[in-house]
């Protein structure tokens, strides 16, 4: 067990370590600062945003800016829907796969320019090559970036910045943080053993029994592989994404892609305190994030080495579970990975969440409901600064004084603002369909384990698409047949309508709405007068600032979401402790 | 600013990133791959003594009988068919699946002790019972199926559980065979990271190049 704690112990520090370079690294980008790729980049960057006719030194206000992400993010899904619906006669197809039901497709579409990439389809069967490379892949960059400049953007606005240019921000995110690492990230993939090629399946007769043969699925998958998780995208190039040993065959690329996935999100707090001129302050708040970090990761862990009481009976001992686990992870990669890619909004998987014990269960689903334990690329920083401003706000009532954070009065629209966008939002795209579908369990539901662990699987497909996660609880009917079967006479499934349909609403609401309030409080918070700083002002960078935002953050997410916790995944262990059937 | 302007960047903007991430980025990665690690880029496919592609380093097979080590129970049969029936098209593009069944699904219960049912289409084996009447010790990494359906590996402990089988089957001394496990034993990263794995599919090949049938 032991030997478990310390690899994970070792990541973190890892992740800790990288912190102060990345992150120092991205202010530098978004302050227009020297950066040691210029003599390339500059001139690549000049012919780019003259190709795409963007003024670099315009500003943009709030409502610009999101006006601004909303065109883009019409043009780019457009161009996504176009490529799958014609990926049957679109070249780089080799598996020979045909179009996919529409509804599929705009499932997929809205999932992926919300950075979300929660797959109601398997991509060896649905997606052809074109598809994967020329749509989704290409997703990957725009919605990461598109999150990472919402993220930039608040935190300039919150340090009484100009909020910037979209378009400046959009393509320096790409040009100077996701696609050098992904350049680097994807030629170690190869070399470690990620395919990258445009061969189709390799079909081989297997050595017990030649009459059988099996089908190799391959792709180019390494330069996907890690945009997927450095752009916290998590849409796996296969079904069963980095389970697969062709996405993640040993524990070097593991630990890649778990660092990959939590690195710029950790790093973009670092960032802030460099913006804010409070690294100290920037600290603290990571300090917060990373022990609820830890304290999830703990949960998730135990319950996986302690493994399925049932099982264990039958096996004669103590053993881990490893239904839906890869033998190279084990528990501690597997719970590791779990409890980092749904703190993240990355939503990779490398061992199967429905399979986890109620421990896994309860951090998963706690970590959507949080949105903070790192969070989404660029938005997870920003709500947590939104939770510090609530926070500001609670502290000022009970002392008596007018809030101000950074020296800027936080007023009734700020805190409309930032209550709307964390305490109504999530709850309202989780909730309202969740209570609908389990309404009508076998007509819209699909849910495929019995008990309580069926509710979970609903909450936690909606809760996933409106967190922008990604994973799922994947024994949920929520997939069309594949273009293939169809073609075979299978009928299109009634539940997977209803799936691909009601959860484009959590999708777009838990992205767009949020987005835009984030970008009005930014706006807003830049626009006020500085007050000077007296002995009575609330000071927001110490211990005690924090913990009543750790306080914050635990008991509006408490108060939210305990009921379904409670009926879930806390009713399940109870009813495993009691002894299954 | 005009829609028709606020538009027209909006399209640019798409169409000039697209070209950088979506062509550029992966045909130049896909032409490093091929140039300097076909080997891996292709998929890690392993050739017998006459050429033939027999499997890849990094995917399992389906291995049931005594004279192999038995692989992990796979809810894909590993993505193979009958290529005479496969009409799931399984062969046209390879699959992978997990089982998903939630540690409270009574139905994982049943997969595992297996189930008698008087109608035999619905009884079910058992990975417990196979493995009690093949007289292999039961581990958890045989009983439970894996996250890919694909796994390569199984435990150590899984693979010593199964040598006297296997020897006894090919009348070879058990140390010959402990020694081709250890040497297709897949250790941790740095020796810390992950947990080692015996590759079955290599694991068998060179059994089968020690004894062949």
């Amino acid at each position: 067990m032991l030997q478990g704690w310390i690899q994970i112990a070792l990541t973190l520090l890892i992740v800790v370590a990288i912190t102060p370079f990345l992150g120092g690294y991205m202010a530098r980008v978004f302050q227009e600062q020297r950066t040691i790729l210029d003599p390339i980049l500059n001139p690549v960057e000049r012919v780019l945003y003259s190709l795409a006719g963007v003024q670099a030194k315009e500003n943009m206000t709030g409502w610009q800016y999101a006006r601004a992400i909303v065109y883009a993010n019409i043009a780019m899904a457009l161009l996504l829907f176009l490529i799958i619906m014609s990926q049957g006669w679109l070249p780089l197809n080799p598996t020979g796969i045909g179009a996919p039901t529409w509804d599929t497709a705009l499932h997929t579409t809205i999932s992926f320019i919300t950075n979300t990439n929660q797959q109601h389809y398997s991509g060896e069967t649905y997606m052809s090559y074109a598809s994967q490379m020329l749509g989704l892949g290409y997703h990957m960059f725009t919605s990461a970036a598109t999150g990472l400049a919402v993220g930039i953007a608040f935190i300039r606005g919150l340090t009484g910045r100009p909020l910037g240019n979209f378009y400046v921000d959009l393509i320096r995110g790409i040009t100077r943080i996701l696609l050098p690492i992904s350049i680097v990230g994807a030629i170690v993939l190869i070399a470690s053993g990620v395919p990258e090629t445009l061969a189709g399946a390799a079909i081989v007769p297997t050595l017990e029994n030649p009459a059988l043969s099996q089908a190799i699925a391959r792709g180019p998958v390494a330069h996907y592989e890690i945009i997927k998780q450095l752009g916290e995208n998590g849409g796996g190039f296969f079904a069963i994404n980095s389970a697969h040993p062709f996405e993640n065959p040993n524990p070097f690329t593991n630990l890649i892609q778990i660092v990959g996935m939590v690195t710029i999100p950790t790093s973009l707090i670092y960032t802030y305190g460099v913006f804010a001129n409070n690294r100290k302050q920037a600290w603290l708040v990571y300090g917060m994030v990373f022990v609820i970090y830890v304290v999830f990761i703990g949960v998730t862990a135990i319950g996986e080495y302690q493994g399925n009481p049932a099982v264990n009976a039958l096996l004669g001992g103590q053993a881990p579970n490893l239904e839906g686990k890869e033998v190279r992870f084990g528990w501690a990669q597997s719970a590791l990975f779990a409890a980092t890619t749904t703190g993240t909004m990355c939503g990779a998987v490398n061992s199967l969440h429905d399979s986890f014990m109620p421990n896994g269960g309860f951090v998963t689903l706690s970590n959507m409901f949080l949105q903070i334990i790192w969070g989404g690329q660029g938005t997870g920083t920003a709500y947590l600064f939104a939770y510090l401003i609530l926070a500001v706000f609670v502290t000022g009532l009970m002392v008596g004084r007018t809030p101000e954070f950074l020296g800027r009065k936080i007023e009734k629209r700020e805190v409309v603002l930032a209550s709307f966008l964390i305490l109504l939002v999530h709850p309202i795209a989780i909730l309202i369909p969740g209570a609908i579908a389990l309404a009508f369990p076998d007509q819209l539901a699909g849910i495929s384990n019995p008990g309580f662990h069926g509710l979970s699987q609903v909450i936690y497909e909606y809760t996933s698409a409106a967190a922008n996660n990604g994973s799922g609880f994947e024994g949920l009917a929520d997939s069309q047949p594949s273009p293939l079967a169809i073609a075979n006479g299978t009928a299109t499934s009634a539940t997977a309508l209803w799936w691909n349909l009601s959860t484009c609403f959590s999708l777009l609401a838990g992205r767009f709405v949020p987005i835009g309030a984030l970008l009005l409080l930014a706006d807003s918070m830049s626009r006020k007068q500085p007050v000077p700083m007296t002995t009575g002002t609330l000071r927001t960078d110490t211990g005690l600032f924090t913990g009543v935002t750790a306080g914050t953050i635990l008991i509006l997410g408490a108060l939210t979401f305990f009921p379904i916790l409670a009926l879930g995944p806390i009713s399940e262990a109870f009813q495993i402790a009691r002894g299954i059937g | 600013m005009s829609f028709a302007r606020e538009a027209g960047r909006a399209v640019r903007s798409t169409l000039v990133l697209w070209v950088l991430t979506a062509i550029i980025y992966p045909f130049a990665m896909i032409a490093f791959g091929q140039i300097v690690f076909p080997f891996q880029a292709n998929g890690s496919l392993l050739k017998n003594a006459q050429g033939q592609e027999v499997g890849s380093a990094l995917i399992g097979q389906p291995f049931t009988s005594d004279r192999y080590f038995n692989s992990r129970p796979s809810t894909t049969s590993y993505s193979t068919a009958d290529p005479k029936k496969d009409e799931a098209g399984i062969l046209q593009t390879g699959v992978s699946g997990a089982s998903n069944l939630a540690p409270s699904n009574p139905a994982l219960l049943d997969r595992i002790r297996g189930k008698s049912d008087p109608d035999l289409a619905k009884a079910i084996e058992g990975d417990l019972p196979r493995l009690q009447k093949a007289s292999v010790k039961p581990t958890a990494d045989l009983v439970y199926t894996s996250g890919s359906s694909l796994d390569p590996h199984i435990t150590p402990e899984a693979a010593t559980a199964q040598l006297d089988r296997v020897a006894k089957a090919r009348s070879l001394p058990p140390n010959q065979v402990e020694t081709l496990i250890a040497q297709n034993t897949d250790g941790r990263f740095l020796g810390l990271f992950g947990e080692p794995g015996v590759n079955v599919l290599k694991l068998n090949l060179a059994l089968d190049a020690l004894s062949p049938t």
